[in-house]
């Protein structure tokens, strides 16, 4: 198997557009949405989408980041960069609609433990989810609200999306797995 | 594509640059400046949860944690003690008085009889130097020093540094002063291998009765290296304190002090009490640090205990998010 491109850098661009679309049609504008990325690449998602959403509408949405570290209940046999960041909401989500924002959706456990981390900070509307891309193979009954794009995978494969933000270009690509160690990109496992 | 391969992987070795593969913590010695910059990034993590509204996680649930303290403490146990609940951890405390200890157990079956009876993680405290490695060559338990004799105090250096780099920034080339009772403090050891190891100017100062024996003016020699990092010795506070960052004063432990090394309180206080004046040789603004308990009045003013330079009650609450961190990313290397 070789590596292969799946979402290039304008394909990212439209499907961030249009999620942003979707989540202000869903939730009749931009009032009561606040956008919460999950680390590491949910956050700068989360940005963009706020970014298009000021763009469309002329107002901001508030942005943050959560941290699932301390949730997580699929913690491997050794983690070798076990290290967690702050949770930074920036209003209390407390009765508005938060919208979830992660790079790749798989097996649901680091959305399962992103909604206990959220519910921590209070009880939202609602919470919904968006995704840049589902990769299927779920294993808790959990759906995205909004996906960038559906791409079916083998187990064996290694989904990685690449952000201007963190890894220095946009590109999302499916490869062969690598070693326990080297994965990365991959919103969970 | 290959290109592509290699430009993630590149990306990967970035993001593994602080790994932690340690199983104890016993020591700052053996600190690599990534784990204590992996300490220092956790504890970020722990001070938010610390400051919420209901400070838990669920992070170590099922995992249970012993203190095991054989020597008096307020504030170290307490602290990982909340630590550990804060994690969502079981916690047992056990105090050698009271317990088996009493009845003549020796430390290694009672430290074998709590890793029999569950606990994952050991926290302990022991008037021996070097208790705790002998304790971690025996069990499967992680184990975290929280005290050993005179020669290390761990997670104090860490929570300690934490501080100085909330307020400071970068530690390199910063002059900190450790005033008072060296020979006899775990705390300053811990401090003087985790600050040299992050470039700052460790200062030194006491009267040469409390310096290690390695410190004494012209005791380091060639054939006989001391067991510290390299440190500026002074024996006189005024000019050890001028230009410092930071003043830490060290409590004089009374109760490890056998005979003759001081002529009195009331002289030593005169010398060597961080007081308004000497403050006022330091930088403007520098931190004045305290490990606690404090003696007022003694190694150090209450004016300057209770000024707006001091970080003592920072200190403890530090204490509890670096504890944290601690017991987590320990839990988590775990294999």
């Amino acid at each position: 198997m070789v590596t292969r491109t799946v979402l290039t850098p304008e394909d990212i661009r439209r499907a961030v557009g249009r999620i942003a679309h979707e989540i202000l049609e869903r939730n009749r504008g931009p009032d009561g949405v606040v956008l919460v990325g999950m680390r590491t690449r949910g956050v700068p998602l989360a940005a963009r989408l706020a970014a298009a959403i000021q763009e469309f509408e002329g107002q901001a949405v508030p942005v943050g980041a959560l941290d699932i570290g301390l949730y997580r209940d699929d913690i491997p046999a050794m983690d070798l960069r076990p290290q967690i960041k702050p949770t930074e909401l920036p209003t209390d989500i407390h009765g508005k609609r938060v919208v979830l924002v992660d790079d790749v959706l798989y097996t649901g456990r680091s959305i399962r433990a992103a909604l206990d981390a959220l519910i921590d900070f209070g009880r939202p509307a609602s919470i919904q989810l968006a995704v840049l891309v589902d990769r299927g193979h779920r294993e808790l009954p959990i759906r995205a609200d909004y996906v960038g794009k559906n791409i079916p995978t083998a187990l064996g494969e290694d989904v990685q999306v690449l952000l201007e933000e963190t890894d220095g270009r946009d590109e999302v690509l499916v490869e062969p797995v690598l070693s326990e160690a080297e994965g990365t990109g991959e919103g969970e496992r | 594509m290959r290109e592509e391969r290699s430009a993630a992987g590149a990306i990967a070795a970035l993001e593994v640059k602080s790994t932690w593969t340690r199983r104890h913590v016993l020591d700052l010695d053996d600190f690599s400046r990534a784990e204590i910059d992996a300490v220092m990034e956790t504890t970020d993590a722990m001070k938010e949860v610390l400051a919420r509204e209901v400070p838990r996680v669920p992070a170590l649930r099922g995992k249970t944690i012993v203190t095991l303290f054989y020597e008096a403490s307020t504030r170290t146990r307490a602290s990982f003690e909340l630590a550990a609940k804060a994690l969502g951890a079981d916690v047992i405390n056990i105090a050698a008085s009271g317990s088996s200890v009493q009845k003549g157990e020796s430390l290694y079956d009672t430290v074998r009889t709590l890793q029999a009876v569950g606990a994952q993680m050991l926290v302990m405290r022991h008037g021996s130097s070097g208790a705790p490695y002998l304790v971690a060559r025996h069990v499967e338990m992680n184990v975290v020093n929280a005290g050993d004799g005179w020669h290390a105090h761990p997670t104090q250096g860490l929570l300690d540094i934490y501080t100085m780099r909330s307020h400071l920034g970068d530690l390199r080339g910063k002059r900190v002063v450790i005033v008072g009772d060296i020979a006899h403090s775990r705390v300053a050891r811990s401090n003087i291998w985790g600050l040299t190891n992050l470039g700052a100017d460790v200062v030194v100062c006491a009267p040469p009765t409390l310096l290690p024996f390695g410190m004494w003016p012209g005791a380091v020699t060639a054939e006989e290296p001391l067991a510290l990092p390299r440190v500026t010795v002074e024996t006189d506070l005024d000019s050890a304190v001028e230009g410092a960052d930071v003043v830490m004063a060290l409590r004089l432990q009374l109760e490890r002090m056998t005979a003759g090394l001081l002529p009195s309180l009331r002289e030593y206080a005169r010398l060597y009490q961080v007081n308004e004046e000497r403050l006022a040789r330091a930088r403007t603004g520098a931190l004045v640090m305290h490990p606690g308990p404090m003696n007022e009045g003694v190694e150090i003013s209450p004016a300057v205990a209770r000024s707006l330079q001091s970080t003592i009650e920072e200190q403890v609450t530090n204490g509890v998010a670096v504890r944290m961190a601690v017991l987590y990313l320990l839990a988590r290397g775990k294999p």
